[in-house]
C-alpha cells in the first residue's frame, strides 16, 4: 500500500503541517523556562551603589568594599606607588586605557592613574581573564612571576600581572585592565561606588 | 503472543511457577537470555575490561549516598557551607555518606579515565562502535558537568571560585559571551541563585541524562558486541551448528563472576581512601574548600579537582605568545598537511578559507577566547577518534612503533599537563605546559598519517589468550 507512488499527498502535507506546527509550540513552550533563569527582578535591584569612608586609610593601604556582590579596592597610592607606574608604561598592554573605554574606564579615569585623584586607585579587583580576585603584591623586587616587579597585583588563578594603576602586563591571561566602577567623591574623605555625577 | 503460548519457565525450583507468570506478562526471560545469560562476550577480557562494570558501580554509589546526603544538605548561600558541616558532624553516619560521595566522584573518574583508556589501548571505538563510543563521550561529559555542579554545593571557597572562573569561560565567547554567563548564573555575579540552580542540575537533572546516556550505551554495545584485547570480530568464527560465536562466553555466569570479583577489590582500594584518607592529601578534598565561601577573597592557590587539572593546563598554557608563535603556525602547517593530502581542488579550497579564517581570528581575538578553545577542543576532539584513528589494526597488541611511541607520549603528557594545573603558574611551568599542549594537539590531529604508515603486525584470525 504505502509505497511512494501512492502517498496521499494531502495527508503528507497535513502531517509535515502538524509537525511543524507542534514544534514550534515545544520550542516556544521553551522560552519561559531559559527565560525563568535570567536574573530575578530583586538580583537586578541589589546593584545599589555604596559609600566608601577613606579618611583612616594611610598612604600604601588598601580597603575593599562590596560592590554589586564583588571586590571594590580603593588603594591609597604613595608617591614611589606613582612613579613605578609611570615607569611600568611599556610593560603594560593598554597603558592609555583605550580598550573597551567606556566599559572599562570611565573618562574621569582615563589618565596615567586611572583615578580621579591620582593618590586613589578605585578598582573592582576581578582579574579580567576568569574573574579571580588578584592578591596585592605592593613590594617592588624580585617576584617568582617576574625577576623585575614594580610593585602590582598578581592573580593566583593563571598569573595574570596588574601595576599600582590595574593595568595589565602584557603576554598575559588576561585581556584587559581592571575595571574602574562608575564613582565619585561626595567630600575629600568619602567615595560614592557605583553612580557619577552626570547620573546622579 | 498469547499469554499461554509461552513456555513455562524451568530451572528456577519454588519460584518457577512465579517467573512464569511474570514471562507470560513481560519479556523477562527473553531480556535475561539476550542480555546476560546467553550474550556471547569475547573470552579474552583482561584487567582494563574491569573499569565499564565498575564505573556503573559507582554510579550508583554516588546515587544512593547522592539521595541521602539530599536529606540533610541545604542549597542555600547562607546555609549550605554549615549544613555540610552538619552532616560532617551531627548526622549519624554523616561523615561516611559525605565521605563515600566525595570519593566516589574521583573513582568515577578513575574508572572512566581506564575504561577511556582501555578503548584507546584496543581500538575499541572503531567501526561498528563509533556511537557505542559517542555515548561513552556524553556520558564522559554529562560526568564532567555532574562533578563540576556538584562542586559549588558545600559552598566552600574552592567551590566558589571554581564555579567563578568555569562560568567565566563562557564570558569569553564573542558577542553572546558576557549575556550567556549571566544567564548561566542567574545573577552577575556567583551567588544563591546560582547555587540554587547547580543544586537543581546536580540531584535531577544531569544524573537523569547521565542514567539514559548508561543505557544507551549499554542498548549500543549489545548490538555490535564487545570488542577484545586483539581487537578481532568474535562474530566472525561461528560453530557452525550452534551459531554461537566460538571465542564467546556466556555473560552470566562468567563475566558476572569476574565483574563481582573486580567490585570486592574495588570496595577495598574505595574503603581505605574513604576511611584513611578521604581528602587524599588535598586531590580528592581540597584544603581550602573547608573554608566558607568569600566573594571577596581568592584562595592564595587555587586548582580545579585533578580530573579537570589537564585541560585547565591547557587553558592555562594559551598566551598571547603561545597563540602567535605554536597556534597560528600550527594552523598554517596543517592546512598545508591536509591540502597536500586532499585530492578534491574542492576541498582543498575549503580547508584554505577555514585557514585563513582561523588565522585572522587567532591574530585579532583575545587569547583569552584561544585558551576556552583550545581547553574545549581538548575534550572533544575524543569524539573523533573513531575517524582519525585509520590504522589497518585495531589493537595496540598489532599496531607499529610510531603509534605506539604516539600513545606513550600522550599518556605521559596527559599526566604532565593533569600535575601541572594543581600547581600554580611559574615561567617555567607555563613553558612545559605549552610543550604538552602541543603534544597533546599533535597526537590527536596527526594521527590519520602516522596511523595509516605505520608499519602494523597482522592481526590473528582468532582471539588469543594464555
Ligand atoms: C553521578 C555522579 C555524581 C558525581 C560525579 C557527583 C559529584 C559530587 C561532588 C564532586 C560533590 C562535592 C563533594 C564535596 O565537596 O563534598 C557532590 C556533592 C553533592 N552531591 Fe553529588 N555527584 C553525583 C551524583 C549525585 C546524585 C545522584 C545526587 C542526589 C540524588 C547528589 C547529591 C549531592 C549533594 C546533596 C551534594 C552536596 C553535599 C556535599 O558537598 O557533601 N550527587 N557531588
Ligand atoms: S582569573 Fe586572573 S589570571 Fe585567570
Amino acid at each position: 500500500m504505502s509505497n511512494q507512488s501512492r502517498v496521499n499527498r494531502k495527508r503528507r502535507s497535513l502531517v509535515i503541517a502538524s509537525a511543524c506546527a507542534g514544534g514550534a509550540s515545544a520550542l516556544a513552550t521553551a522560552v519561559p523556562f531559559a527565560a525563568s533563569m535570567l536574573p530575578s527582578e530583586r538580583a537586578v535591584a541589589l546593584g545599589a551603589p555604596v559609600e566608601a569612608e577613606i579618611g583612616q586609610l594611610n598612604p600604601g593601604e588598601k580597603m575593599t568594599v562590596e560592590w554589586r556582590g564583588q571586590p571594590v579596592w580603593i588603594l591609597h597610592r604613595t608617591k614611589e606607588m606613582l612613579e613605578e607606574i609611570e615607569r611600568t608604561d611599556g610593560k603594560v598592554a593598554d597603558p592609555k586605557s583605550e580598550r573597551k573605554k567606556g566599559e572599562l574606564t570611565p573618562e574621569y579615569a582615563r589618565n596615567e592613574y586611572r583615578s580621579i585623584k591620582p593618590e586613589y586607585l578605585v578598582v573592582v579587583g576581578i582579574c579580567s581573564h576568569l574573574g579571580c580576585s588578584p592578591q596585592d603584591k605592593f613590594k617592588p623586587g624580585p617576584e617568582a612571576f617576574e625577576s623585575q616587579w614594580t610593585g602590582g597585583f598578581y592573580c593566583p588563578c593563571h598569573g595574570s600581572l596588574f601595576d599600582l594603576a590595574g593595568r595589565v602586563y602584557k603576554n598575559k591571561p588576561a585581556p584587559d585592565n581592571l575595571k574602574v566602577p562608575p564613582y565619585t567623591y561626595l567630600s575629600d574623605t568619602r567615595i560614592l561606588i557605583g553612580e557619577d555625577k552626570k547620573r546622579a | 503472543m498469547a499469554a499461554a503460548e509461552k513456555q513455562a519457565v524451568t530451572g528456577a525450583g519454588p519460584f518457577n511457577g512465579l517467573l512464569t507468570w511474570i514471562d507470560q506478562r513481560f519479556p523477562l526471560m527473553q531480556t535475561w537470555r539476550s542480555h546476560l545469560s546467553e550474550y556471547y562476550a569475547p573470552k579474552n577480557f583482561n584487567f582494563w575490561y574491569y573499569f565499564g562494570s565498575l564505573a556503573l558501580f559507582v554510579l550508583v554509589i554516588q546515587i544512593v549516598t547522592g539521595i541521602f546526603l539530599t536529606m540533610n544538605y541545604k542549597p542555600d548561600a547562607a546555609q549550605a557551607f554549615a549544613s555540610v558541616e552538619y552532616i560532617m558532624r551531627e548526622v549519624p553516619w554523616g561523615w561516611w555518606i559525605r565521605y563515600m560521595h566525595s570519593t566516589g566522584a574521583s573513582f568515577f573518574f578513575i574508572c572512566v579515565y581506564l575504561h577511556m583508556f582501555r578503548a584507546m589501548l584496543y581500538g575499541s571505538y572503531r567501526n561498528p562502535r563509533e556511537l557505542l563510543w559517542i555515548f561513552g563521550m556524553l556520558i564522559f561529559l554529562c560526568l564532567m558537568a555532574e562533578a563540576f555542579f556538584g562542586y559549588l554545593l558545600p559552598w566552600g571557597q574552592m567551590s566558589y571560585w571554581g564555579a567563578q572562573v568555569i562560568v567565566n569561560l563562557f564570558d569569553a565567547i564573542p558577542v553572546i559571551g558576557p549575556d550567556l554567563a549571566i544567564w548561566i548564573r542567574g545573577d552577575f555575579v556567583v551567588s544563591d541563585a546560582t547555587l540554587n540552580r547547580f543544586f537543581a542540575y546536580h540531584v535531577i537533572a544531569v544524573p537523569l541524562a547521565l542514567l539514559a546516556l548508561v543505557v544507551a550505551h549499554l542498548l549500543a554495545l549489545h548490538e555490535v558486541g564487545s570488542s577484545n584485547p586483539d581487537g578481532v570480530e568474535i562474530k566472525n568464527v561461528k560453530d557452525p551448528k550452534t551459531g554461537r560465536p566460538l571465542d564467546g562466553i556466556p555473560f552470566h555466569p562468567y563475566y558476572t563472576v569476574k565483574d563481582t570479583f573486580g567490585v570486592v577489590v574495588f570496595l577495598v582500594v574505595f574503603s581505605m581512601v574513604v576511611f584513611f584518607a578521604p581528602d587524599a592529601g588535598g586531590y580528592f578534598l581540597e584544603h581550602n574548600n573547608f573554608i566558607p565561601a568569600d566573594p571577596l577573597k581568592t584562595p592564595a592557590h587555587i586548582a580545579p579537582v585533578w580530573y579537570f587539572t589537564p585541560y585547565y593546563s591547557i587553558l592555562r598554557a594559551t598566551t598571547d605568545e603561545f597563540v602567535l608563535w605554536v597556534l597560528a603556525p600550527g594552523v598554517v602547517a596543517f592546512a598545508l598537511l591536509l591540502i597536500w593530502s586532499m585530492k578534491k581542488s574542492a576541498t582543498r579550497i575549503a580547508v584554505g578559507v577555514i585557514a585563513i579564517v582561523l588565522l585572522a581570528g587567532l591574530l585579532s581575538l583575545d587569547a583569552k577566547v584561544w585558551g576556552v578553545v583550545l581547553m574545549a577542543t581538548s575534550v572533544m576532539i575524543f569524539f573523533f577518534l573513531p575517524w582519525l584513528d585509520r590504522s589497518p589494526v585495531r589493537s595496540i597488541r598489532y599496531k607499529g612503533p610510531i603509534t605506539k611511541t604516539a600513545l606513550s607520549l600522550f599518556v605521559i603528557v596527559f599526566f604532565v599537563l593533569g600535575y601541572l594545573g594543581t600547581e600554580s603558574v611559574t615561567e617555567g611551568r607555563t613553558l612545559a605546559a605549552q610543550v604538552g599542549t602541543a603534544v597533546y594537539f599533535l597526537f590527536f590531529f596527526l594521527m590519520p598519517w602516522y596511523s595509516k604508515m605505520d608499519k602494523c603486525l597482522p592481526e590473528p584470525e582468532r582471539v588469543t589468550s594464555k
